[in-house]
């Protein structure tokens, strides 16, 4: 029968909205890590976008050298090639997904999102983390046994420096519309074996 | 007689009581003058914000300062007319031209006044204006930069006091001469006692441009000799106009303390200016050969020019029947100020008894009427003061200088003699309120008082005796500031601040209007200095004979190059240090040793120049004087001065080669 490999409308709605939301997260920031100190009351900020960064990049630069964290550069990240694309052929799998309606490709969907989001903050995880303990070796400031990996997510104290770090609008819209993602995954598997019982 | 113990007691207790009432009758001092909640009333909580910017004049220290309100906290000294070594201002290569004049550089002067440039009669936060006395000249401070951005001398004028006041929209500032002088050129070598037959009065009106605010002398009015003293223009009804105070009415020469102080009254000139601009937009004026300098600074090139101007188109007042009236006025006046509305003009005669209010209206029927007197005072038409007249204050106090106004019809006006600020209402004439100052008031100050709108609440009166206020520190003194609350029908002290040099005059802006434009960075892309240069990778020195330029550059916490060889006696060396920095507050300094003139303070995304010339062979230590950063006293390096003749290879690294 036709139909039961067919989703509802409302689930179809809501993947084409997604997916429409998800190309536009490619002009969006996704990441903001904000850094407070005594002498920078109006804060820093660093805004990464799927293939750029923002806000005070060349600040932060200046202040990292004292430390001996590489400088941040857009060139030295493939990400910034490949997100976009990335981003945009998930925002169109959506909106395919929802134009077939077909149940099987929306479970493919939901798996490939999920494994392209936990491969995403892994890779963001192991950039904090390689910027946080590459230092220099000859760096004015070495503070034994200190690392200045920023948190993935959450605040962390660095020497002066409190660094805050959120997901921006681009990464909220990311996350939601994983949830709905899933949340369109179970209604149709709540709905399957409401049919089948 | 025997007095008893009890006898003699009472009669010492009688005694007591009779010397402590004696001791009554004498007037009290200062001591109980503020009132209980003054502190909170003036007390900015660490880390808030004043209500008031308050620009303030340095006089004779040359310079103009920014103060908040209520607080009288100092935030910043503006270099204007005297050099600051501390801001480089006047020995960087950069800021030289702007002390250049038609007699060459010259490192002080006298800022009097300053004036706030207005839009519809109201204070527009673009720029302030400033004069100088001495060397006569009038300055333009940019209020995103707070700094002078412009300097311009004035022609035929010995003294320029009578200046920089600006029409309802800042159409002109004005400068008229206080002294007097013969016409500038070789025909000025004439007996000092020919006065009257050869000194003349010069008041130029100095246009602004309405978006760059560039000065631009549009022409001069020639009047008999006379010294000019202070002036309003006309705003709202009176719009188009301008009062002066002149006094010397007698024309002395010499001993002006007295022979200045002969009539009975002297003058407030009318002046028609807009019918001046007719005419001279007509074609009326003569042109006279001047030499005259001015100086702007360009925010791209980070560096001033200065021209020398040959040519002033000047209108004599006698000329034109309808150019320039003399208001008779009660005796050597000083102000000459206008009311919100523009109808009543106050004079100040330091010397009278009373003070005279004219109204515009009345004086605008005299002129139609042809109310004046018999004689005119060298062929300047003389308005009858009766017909001008709207009414005498009696008794104000002694020696009346400045008039400032609030918004609900109010005047105050500084005794110097009687040392007060009187509050009177502008229509009844009538005495409200008097104050003592401490001591011997000169300028005051209303917030807004000089504009369409007064901001009034605050009045700051600018003593020029200060002697027993605050911890003495030897025979030179500050003069003193005080702060009164003028929201009420009485006025309260709050509050004396120090001040730097001689303030004369104010002009307080709401907060609002300037701080979010205050600039915090240069743009370090938009920086066009011929010698900038341009990261790190591009710092050098190169040599064109005896001539070293070094361009060097500053970020935290370095100086690239920070090692220089290559140099030789007899070398004229350039550091043209530009600071890579975008961050706001992140100036870096640079000094060396040796240095006959100063430091340079240079802000991010700013190039600035100071030259060198060493004079004698050996290793020279330079270094950025403003702490910047954990590791700024790293922050140094080394010039190698070699003999002439040296071979030495040019050099110039940081870090590894």
């Amino acid at each position: 029968m036709k139909n039961q490999h067919h989703i509802l409308s409302l689930n179809r709605a809501i993947l084409i909205i997604g997916g429409i939301a998800l190309l536009a997260v490619i002009a969006l920031p996704i990441w903001r890590i904000e850094l407070d100190a005594a002498q920078y009351p109006e804060g820093l900020e660093l805004l990464i976008y799927s293939y750029k960064l923002e806000g005070e990049v060349d600040i932060i630069n200046g202040l990292n050298h004292y430390i001996g964290m590489k400088t941040l550069r857009a060139d030295d990240f493939i990400e910034f090639t490949l997100l976009p694309y990335l981003i945009g052929i998930y925002g169109l799998a959506f909106i395919l997904v929802g134009i077939s309606a077909r149940r099987k490709l929306l479970n493919i969907l939901f798996g490939a999102f999920l494994l392209f989001g936990v491969i995403s903050m892994v890779d963001f995880w192991r950039w904090l983390y390689e910027y946080g303990h590459d230092l220099n070796p000859s760096a004015p400031i070495k503070v034994p046994g200190m690392a200045y990996q920023p948190p993935l997510i959450g605040f962390k104290q660095l020497l002066n420096f409190g660094a805050f770090s959120i997901p921006a609008i681009g990464g909220w819209i990311f996350i939601a519309c994983g949830i709905l993602l899933a949340y369109c995954v179970y209604a149709e598997w709540r709905m399957v074996k409401y049919r089948t019982s | 007689m025997k007095l008893k113990p009890k006898e003699g007691l009472l009669w010492m207790l009688a005694a007591a009581a009779v010397s402590l009432s004696f001791s009554a009758c004498k007037p009290k001092g200062a001591g109980s003058a503020v009132s209980g909640n003054a502190a909170q009333r003036t007390y900015i909580p660490p880390g808030q914000y004043d209500e008031f910017y308050t620009f303030t004049s340095g006089g004779f220290s040359g310079q103009m300062s920014v103060y908040g309100l209520p607080s009288g906290r100092l935030f910043r000294v503006i270099p204007v007319f005297s050099v600051d070594p501390e801001k480089a201002w006047g020995f960087s290569e950069e800021t030289k031209p702007m002390l250049e004049t038609s007699h060459g550089f010259v490192p002080w002067d006298d800022l009097h006044h300053i004036e706030s440039s207005f839009t519809d009669g109201m204070p527009d936060g673009k720029w302030m204006f400033a004069n100088s006395n001495n060397t006569p000249r009038l300055a333009r401070i940019d209020l995103q930069t707070f700094r002078t951005a412009e300097i311009i001398e004035i022609p035929n004028t010995g003294g320029n006091h009578c200046s920089p006041f600006t029409t309802e929209n800042s159409e002109y500032v004005i400068a008229a001469t206080r002294f007097s002088v013969p016409p500038d050129g070789p025909g000025g070598d004439v007996p000092i006692s020919s006065y009257k037959e050869n000194f003349k009065g010069h008041i130029s009106f100095v246009s602004v441009d309405k978006e760059t605010g560039e000065f631009n002398i549009a022409f001069q009015l020639k009047t008999p000799g006379l010294n000019f003293d202070l002036s309003s223009a006309g705003k709202g009804v009176s719009n188009g106009w301008l009062f002066i105070s002149c006094y010397n009415s007698e024309q002395a020469h010499t001993l002006q303390e007295v022979n200045a102080s002969q009539n009975d009254k002297d003058f407030i000139m009318a002046i028609n200016w807009k019918k001046a601009e007719e005419y001279f937009k007509a074609g009326k004026g003569v042109k006279q050969a001047v030499r005259y300098a001015h100086n702007k600074y360009d925010e791209h090139t980070h560096t001033a020019t200065s021209q020398i101007k040959t040519e002033v188109t000047v209108l004599d007042i006698t000329d034109f029947d309808d150019l320039a009236y003399l208001i008779p006025c009660p005796k050597s006046p000083h102000g000459a100020d206008v009311n919100p509305t523009g109808e009543y003009i106050v004079g100040s005669g330091k010397l009278a008894a009373l003070i005279p209010v004219f109204s515009f209206e009345k004086l605008q029927n005299a002129i139609a009427n042809k109310e004046f007197e018999g004689e005119r005072y060298g062929g300047v038409p003389v308005v009858k003061y009766e017909s001008a007249l709207h009414g005498e204050v009696q008794k104000p106090g002694l020696g009346p200088l400045h008039t400032e106004f609030d918004e609900k019809g109010n005047a105050y006006t500084s005794f110097f003699v009687s040392s007060e600020v009187v509050k009177w209402n502008v229509k009844t004439l009538e005495v409200l309120d008097r104050q003592p100052t401490y001591y011997s008031v000169g300028h005051l100050m209303v917030a807004g008082g000089n504009s369409k709108k007064p901001y009034g609440k605050y009045l700051v009166a600018y003593n020029k005796i200060t002697k027993d206020r605050f911890l003495p520190t030897g025979p030179e003194l500050c003069h003193s500031a005080q702060l009164f609350d003028i929201s009420g029908d009485k006025m309260e002290l709050l509050l004396d601040f120090p001040t730097i040099g001689e303030p004369h005059y104010a002009q307080s802006l709401p907060a609002d209007i300037l701080k979010d434009k205050s600039l915090k960075i240069y743009d370090i892309n938009a920086n066009a200095h011929p010698h900038k240069t341009n990261g790190e990778a591009e710092a050098r020195i190169e040599r064109e004979g005896n001539i070293v330029r070094v361009y060097m550059t500053t970020i935290r916490s370095h100086l690239t190059p920070d090692v220089i060889e290559g140099i030789r006696m007899g070398d004229e060396v350039y550091f043209h240090v530009t600071n890579i920095e975008q961050d706001w507050d992140m100036p870096h300094g640079f000094a060396i040793k040796g240095a006959k003139n100063a430091e340079l303070l240079i802000m991010p995304g700013e190039t600035q120049t100071i030259k060198w010339e060493p004079d004698r062979v050996g290793i020279f230590p330079f270094y950025c004087t403003d702490f910047c950063s954990a590791l700024h006293q790293e922050m140094s390096g080394y010039v190698r001065v070699s003999p002439k003749g040296s071979n030495v290879a040019m050099t110039s690294y940081t870090g590894n080669k």
